[in-house]
């Protein structure tokens, strides 16, 4: 039989005494994009970075095709997992080509220059993000759009398994926003890859994703397919604002409707301390 | 019609080749000149001859030309470009770690708090290693916190922003610049070797400093270059290079205690000298972009060879004094400096 491609188990992390994730657990097959959702300070971002490694997690597990991340070093993680990050700000004047070829880095000797195969693959992932045409162009003098896709053909060049995007068409126009969104379904429907993406954006996240994961202050709130996950009840308690909903035929996925902001003496909860 | 991935490819590597042939070349060049210039100028073609073991010392006819190739000008030479090409790679290094293009050695402070170091190990005579290791060692000691102290300083949850930086560097240089001067008002007698020493230059050159410091700087050029790869994924974010399989943290204290090692061996040497770090990795970027890979190697050729011509001219500017080398450095060093400065939101995005 074969295993489930990534299982996330009973994750909890904290910084000293503040408890930022709270035995968060999901599971994940190939092809499918799961998006995780909730207010800032939630843990989306944490949640993201315990399950690379990048932070490690006090207690609960990560695997990726029955193998224990924690078990492997960074650069077997970087041959699993490839990760486009929030920030993206190129401050060195690097050409696409060059940031797309560090995807081949994990899979190199450290001194071993890219082979014929390497520039296959990287021809392969930047056809993927259409970044061809920008190869000899520097980050510095790219569009937010651009450079989010050389980043996103950089982590295809890793060959991954699975792809973390953390709101990776944050600060983007909304034509560029549909336009990376498009490429990263794409891609986990052609590729089989597992793509995991934090976001901000219901709307987004509801026509994209397969299966949502709402997070509140650590915890899973609610996990499953969109309709489930984002109920009225659960807008209202996770993000304070009145929503719904619904499936529009006209582009056969799911959208919201926000109505608007509850009242603010009506804040249930609020930010603990 | 955009050229093709393997294209681009090629032409890189091919441009790579390029840069480095001519770069070795130069440094062939700066060095015959280096040693032909000076008080006495010797021609390349006798050079060559007293180099190839053609002319030796004749005891009945002595010829002073060979006693200062061999003694004096080879030494001094070599040693310039140890130097030159140790503040060269130690700005590369230190400009990939704190991700800032503005580091260097001498911007951050780094090169007084080694200077700091030497000058203790001057004036109280340290010897708890034998003699001639006592400067190098209090000076690696020193650079390595001053690094560590204007990091720490100017580091804010994950990067290291430019005017934090300098400010810090600014700081803590001036506090190690004002403890080199109480280590002068306390030296008494050994005033004179400290001032000397301080004063920046390589006219002490001997073949038993280059043989210490040689393999010191030799060792922590290794340590830097390899971790180019690194580097280069590290100026782009921690973020990025730790999904692409980096030790940041272990990485980032390896390749700061290796460029301690070398700014310390240089500095023991020659004092002071300020800006090479900061001229010679920004125009090897224009020349090569900004890959480690090239950038470290070329960096270290270059740096070997502005040194080698600025210590030429330093003896020939204001014949027959010499005028130290650390003047036309900083003379050449502080405009440039400037006009980075000007330029680099413009040309960094930062």
């Amino acid at each position: 039989m074969v295993a489930t491609r990534l299982k996330v188990q009973g994750v909890e992390f904290g910084y000293k005494s503040v408890r930022v994730l709270d035995g968060v657990g999901f599971e994940a097959e190939a092809g499918e994009v799961i998006g995780v959702l909730g207010p800032n300070g939630s843990g989306k971002t944490t949640l993201l970075k315990c399950m690379n490694k990048a932070l490690k997690p006090r207690l609960g597990s990560v695997l990726v095709d029955d193998r224990e991340v924690s078990d492997l070093t960074r650069k077997e993680i970087a041959r699993e997992m490839g990760v486009v990050p929030q920030n993206s700000g190129v401050n060195f004047p690097f050409t696409a080509l060059e940031i797309v070829l560090m995807g081949r880095g994990p899979s190199l000797g450290r001194f071993q220059t890219e082979g014929d195969e390497d520039l296959r693959i990287v021809k392969r992932s930047m056809k993927a993000t259409d970044v061809l045409e920008l190869a000899a162009r520097p980050m510095t003098e790219l569009s937010g759009g651009e450079k989010q896709r050389v980043i996103i053909a950089r982590a295809l060049a890793q060959c991954p398994k699975i792809l973390l995007l953390d709101e990776p068409t944050l600060h983007l126009d909304v034509n560029h926003q549909l336009e990376i969104m498009d490429i990263v379904r794409h891609l986990a429907r052609e590729q089989r890859l597992t793509v995991v993406m934090v976001s901000h954006d219901l709307n987004l996240a509801a026509r994209y994703c397969d299966k949502l994961i709402l997070l509140l202050e650590g915890k899973v709130l609610a996990a499953g397919k969109v309709e489930e996950v984002l109920t009225s009840e659960n807008m209202e308690r996770v993000f304070k604002i009145r929503g719904s909903v619904q499936y529009d035929a006209n582009v056969n996925t799911w959208t919201v409707s926000i109505l608007g902001a509850l009242p603010r003496q009506n804040e249930i909860g609020g930010d603990s301390d | 019609m955009v050229p093709s991935i393997e294209e681009l490819h090629q032409k890189k590597l091919a441009l790579w080749t390029l840069v480095l042939v001519v770069l070795i070349a130069g440094l062939v060049i700066a060095s015959i000149i280096g040693i032909c210039v000076g008080t006495i100028s010797i021609s390349p073609g006798k050079v060559f001859a007293i180099l190839t073991g053609q002319i030796t010392v004749d005891p009945l006819h002595p010829d002073t030309d060979v006693a200062i190739i061999r003694e004096v000008r080879l030494p001094r030479v070599l040693l310039g470009a140890v130097v030159g090409a140790a503040l060269s790679i130690a700005g590369v290094a230190m400009q990939g770690v704190f991700r800032n293009p503005m580091a260097s050695p001498s911007v951050l402070g780094i090169s007084s708090g080694a200077a700091f170091g030497a000058s203790l190990a001057i004036v109280l005579g340290f010897s708890f290693v034998s003699g001639q290791f006592a400067i190098p060692v209090m000076a690696f000691v020193f650079c390595m916190a001053t690094m560590f102290l204007v990091y720490g300083i100017s580091r804010t949850g994950g990067i290291v922003p430019v005017e934090t930086l300098l400010l810090a560097g600014i700081a803590v240089g001036s506090l190690f610049a004002a403890l080199v001067s109480f280590m002068q008002f306390i030296a008494e007698e050994k005033l004179s070797s400290v001032v000397f020493w301080l004063m920046g230059g390589l006219n002490q050159a001997t073949w038993g400093q280059l043989i210490i410091v040689t393999p010191l700087i030799a060792l922590g050029s290794v340590i830097i270059f390899w971790y180019a790869r690194d580097l280069n994924l590290m100026t782009i974010g921690e973020d990025h290079a730790s999904s692409l399989g980096v030790e940041t943290q272990k990485v980032i204290l390896r390749l700061m205690v290796a460029t301690s090692l070398v700014v310390a061996a240089a500095v023991s040497v020659s004092g002071v000298i300020g800006f090479v770090g900061l001229i010679i990795p920004h125009m090897i970027r224009l020349m090569v972009g900004p890959d480690h890979r090239i950038l470290m190697p070329a960096s270290i050729l270059a740096g070997a060879s502005f040194m080698i011509i600025t210590d030429a001219l330093a003896r020939i500017l204001m014949a027959p004094s010499e005028m130290p080398v650390g003047i036309l450095t900083a003379l050449i060093g502080a405009p440039f400096f400037l006009y980075l400065l000007r330029r680099r939101r413009h040309m960094m995005g930062w």
